[in-house]
């Protein structure tokens, strides 16, 4: 390809000099990062362009990249998945945008028997390179359809990556990370918390590993594993338990697949009591397979039963109630509040 | 009236069922040589197809999709298509692929049961997309193709194939409006064999032709006899050179029939008439090319005996390898997951071999 020039100077490259920024403004500066540094990296998606998508995650990235590079797709969602799984698997490097969540069950298709099989089914031959965005969950008071927690759909797929990260630094860490991997990576943005706060993010390039969970506070009473944008909620129930003299322990999973359980494990060996939180349905969510390596794995570092808090096996109700739908801090610090109870 | 606008789906035949040239040949024909070269590969692909369902009867292969009555089709596809460019087949055009490098032994490991017939090992195949088996998913993966070689300036072609069912699928129309947006070098084959399973073309669409399908996303569309090698040659010609020149992409409908059942595993029996197929046979592609031959003096009985014999010794050499392939060690099923296996993947392998006694 011969788009671009040399690599513009990483102006906000001087930790020092840089601004803070949003986990949505972390997203951009890793895609413009690595559009700079790798010319097989494309965007694409709905209304990626002039607009920069619309929670602006591609802002002014097709004015600095030009429109061969930031593609605006036609408006279809199967579209977009079987164009990014065949630009994957002849050369490029796409980074694909699904505009909501809930829009992105037409490319599951693609994604699930075709960008997830090719190295597999062709023995290595090809191989499917690429990252799906997908701006994820609720809490943004949006239309139906614009609020789905709907990652283990993906973690159930062999061949996938799947990434959710919390925080403006891992956003931009993960995602260098996520176009760099030769396999494809789910990559879920928990767009509640696009601009719940900002932290200085260096732009150097530099990737975090796709295989960790995050310690994000340390404690010994209770182990809570989250993910998302439930890591606020997890981090507030923190707090009120403390309070009250328990000392929680706060897990941020971050890559759900592969999982790294044994930080979980290790955290659980040291309080003997676990509560797993996230926004998606209660039944075969992601915390079923915590709570069943658990089982497995650490049946005899617990003293009390692991405890889920999770979305209800309902629809994401429209957004007057979802905020009642979602696990809020209180059903947290109660959760945790049992697994002492029990010991 | 005011028009806004008006379509037109231009036909090409030159070669009638009876060999008789109807219109005169296209400029670009290829020679009478060219032609018999041509001929032998499509008697090549039917001895094979024949051998492949035969296997499939004596236990020897799993579920197979014949191609029976599509030679002149895939022959053509295969030879407008040059090195660099790509194919993005369904499960069914082994002739163009055995053009562009597939090895018999790998269609019948695939079809036998093992991945290793998906790692092309020749060139330029080995840089074509694997068999595809959920409906004209394949053609967006083409059309994916095509728009990288547009964005890098390669001039190159990404070339697909369906069904006349699979043109009722969203995938063909999603590729067909990204080739057009885009304006992509991007062809569409629409091999119209009449029938997808058990439901005949009448009932996929209303549309008059398949290759109108192609108007709507702005491609040049046509129709040609898919069973006269001539017209298939001469349509994918235009498609090609257009995708070449930056004209944009084509949608071209095959005109032809499926002389067998849909797979080994189908029985077309219970839904088409017999009748139907005594008919269709009439319009073989083989029966009327060498026809057309034996007139030139190019071909006749003795030369058919002879290629047909060496045909057979072909692919029964190749049919010899297939069946000497050792079953792939089960820990395999683990080692093309991902580049770099992660943990619970390689925990998993191990159990496996465990199991076998082989940790």
């Amino acid at each position: 390809m011969k788009t671009t020039a040399n690599p513009a100077p990483a102006a906000a490259g001087d930790a020092a000099t840089a601004r803070p920024i949003t986990l949505i403004e972390a997203v951009t500066q890793a895609l413009a990062w690595e559009m700079r540094h790798d010319e097989s990296v494309v965007v694409l998606g709905e209304d990626v362009g002039v607009n920069g998508g619309v929670f602006r995650a591609t802002a002014g990235l097709q004015q600095e990249f030009g429109p061969m590079r930031v593609l605006d797709t036609p408006l279809d969602e199967t579209t977009i998945a079987g164009l990014t799984v065949g630009m994957a698997a002849t050369g490029m490097k796409p980074v694909a945008e699904a505009q909501f969540d809930g829009f992105v069950y037409p490319m599951l298709d693609h994604v699930i028997c075709h960008a997830a099989r090719f190295r597999y089914r062709t023995r290595g031959r090809l191989t499917c390179p690429m990252v799906l965005r997908v701006p994820w969950g609720g809490g943004i008071r949006a239309p139906e359809h614009h609020s789905e927690a709907n990652e283990a759909l993906f973690t159930n797929v062999p061949g996938l990556r799947v990434v959710m990260p919390s925080s403006p630094a891992r956003a931009y860490g993960l995602l260098l990370a996520a176009i760099r991997e030769p396999d494809p990576v789910i990559y879920f943005e928990p767009k509640r918390i696009y601009r719940q706060y900002k932290e200085v993010v260096p732009d150097d390039g530099e990737a975090l590993p796709l295989d960790v969970c995050y310690v994000l506070r340390d404690g010994s009473d209770v182990t809570i594993v989250t993910w998302g944008a439930q890591v606020k909620e997890a981090l507030e129930a923190a707090d009120q338990l403390a309070a009250e003299g328990i000392s929680a322990e706060v897990i941020d999973v971050a890559t759900l697949k592969p999982l790294d359980f044994a930080t979980i494990a290790e955290s659980v060996a040291k309080t003997g009591r676990c509560v797993i939180v996230h926004e998606a349905p209660r039944t075969a969510g992601f915390g079923a397979e915590i709570a069943a390596r658990l089982a497995e794995q650490s049946m005899f570092d617990l003293v009390a039963p692991v405890e889920r808090v999770a979305g209800y096996d309902t629809h994401m109700p429209l957004f007057r109630l979802e905020m009642k739908y979602m696990p809020a801090t209180a059903r947290v610090v109660e959760a945790a509040r049992r697994t002492l109870a029990q010991s | 009236m005011t028009v806004a606008a008006r379509f037109e789906i231009e036909y090409l035949q030159y070669l009638d069922p009876n060999g008789q040239l109807v219109a005169d040949l296209p400029p670009h024909a290829p020679s009478g040589e060219e032609v018999l070269a041509l001929f032998r590969q499509m008697l090549f692909l039917r001895t094979f197809d024949g051998k492949a369902v035969a296997l499939q009867r004596t236990g020897k292969l799993g579920t197979y999709a014949p191609c029976l009555g599509h030679e002149a089709t895939q022959v053509a596809i295969g030879a407008a298509m040059r090195p660099e460019d790509v194919f993005a087949p369904s499960y069914r055009e082994y002739g163009a692929q055995i053009m562009r490098g597939v090895q018999l032994r790998e269609i019948l490991m695939y079809w036998g049961g093992d991945e290793r017939g998906n790692d092309y090992a020749n060139e330029p195949a080995r840089h074509d997309f694997p068999w595809c088996v959920p409906i004209a998913t394949q053609c967006l993966h083409a059309a994916g193709a095509a728009l990288a070689f547009k964005l890098r300036g390669e001039k190159r072609v990404a070339v697909t194939c369906c069904g006349d069912g699979g043109s009722s699928k969203t995938d063909t129309y999603a590729a067909i409006n990204s080739a057009g947006a885009y304006a992509l070098p991007f062809v569409q084959c629409i091999i119209n064999n009449g029938w997808a399973i058990s439901v005949p073309r009448s009932a996929q669409t209303g549309a008059q032709t398949l290759a109108q399908k192609g108007l709507a996303g702005g491609l040049y569309c046509l129709q040609v006899d898919g069973n006269d090698l001539f017209a298939s040659l001469e349509g994918m010609r235009r498609a090609m050179e257009r995708a070449r020149n930056g004209e944009g992409g084509t949608v071209i409908e095959f005109l032809t029939y499926r002389l067998h059942d849909h797979t080994t595993a189908d029985d077309a029996r219970r839904y088409r008439d017999e009748a139907e197929v005594k008919d269709a046979w009439t319009r073989d592609p083989m029966t009327r090319l060498r026809s057309w031959l034996v007139a030139k003096g190019l071909w006749d009985e003795a030369r058919e005996r002879e290629w047909v014999a060496e045909c057979t010794r072909r692919v029964d050499e190749e049919i010899n390898a297939y069946l000497e392939t050792r079953t792939q060690p089960p820990e395999t099923m683990f080692d093309y997951l991902y580049a770099d296996p992660p943990p619970d993947i390689l925990e998993q392998r191990a159990q496996l071999l465990a199991l076998e006694g082989r940790a």
